[in-house]
């Protein structure tokens, strides 16, 4: 289990090879990339800076891959997520998860990505045709998060 | 009780406030006193207000009723949008 907080580039296939290297028990992987696009809410965008709260970063992820292990039989989770400036098409967060079976993998990368959107210290700010805009919360986010509150 | 915290503000409220940190003193019981204390100085200091305004102290999230200690470190930042 593992996250990193980076500014450097990293190889998506490269990560999702590596989730199953050495452990002939891993059955199924899923992973997921989030990466930069080039217009977003009506305008062009040449790129964003990643800034974020260096210290509560890694912690606020690591809580976020202990519950997925305390709620699913992983056998690996990785969390990257870079900072800094990003230009359109690179990637900026991937999570991946391997199990025995496909379900556990599913479901914990999409509990990942959905916690770490709305609890992980994180900030886009937007270089956009019109000047810089800083990337307003989304209550979509909080909506796909609350389906994974769990009774009691 | 006059406690020292370290305050700390991230992304559109760092910007708006023209600061990154500063060490507050005062008779803090609560994030959410933290953040009464700096909303009595008007002006920016009002983005505070907003809804949305997300906390964290000693660099986990909480809420504004979150109890505050003698050299805690607290974060006020908006809803963040990281992924």
């Amino acid at each position: 289990m593992s996250v990193r907080v980076q500014a450097a580039a990293f190889d998506p296939g490269a990560e999702v090879n590596a989730m199953h290297d050495a452990n002939v028990g891993v059955g199924a992987v899923v992973s997921f990339v989030g990466y930069v696009r080039d217009f977003n809410d009506g305008r062009e965008v040449a790129g964003m800076f990643l800034e974020h709260y260096p210290g509560m970063t890694e912690k606020a992820l690591l809580n976020i891959v202990d519950e997925a292990q305390q709620r699913w039989p992983l056998l690996k989770l990785e969390v990257i997520h870079r900072v800094g400036n990003l230009e359109p098409g690179e990637p900026i967060v991937f999570v991946a998860a391997a199990s025995a079976h496909r379900q556990a993998a599913f479901e914990a990368c999409d509990f990942v990505m959905d916690y770490l959107k709305t609890r992980a210290p994180f900030w886009k700010k937007e270089n956009t045709s019109e000047g810089p805009r800083w990337v307003e919360g989304r209550s979509s986010d909080h909506k796909a998060a609350d389906r994974w509150k769990q009774e009691g | 009780m006059t406690i020292h915290v370290q305050v700390q503000f991230f992304a559109r409220f760092r910007e708006t406030l023209g600061t990154e940190s500063e060490k507050l003193e005062g008779a803090f019981a609560t994030v959410d006193a933290v953040r009464q204390h700096l909303l009595e100085r008007g002006g920016v200091w009002d983005v505070l207000s907003e809804k949305g305004i997300m906390c964290a102290r000693n660099q986990e999230l909480c809420s504004l009723d979150t109890a505050v200690e003698p050299g805690d470190e607290v974060a006020f930042f908006p809803t963040v949008t990281g992924g």
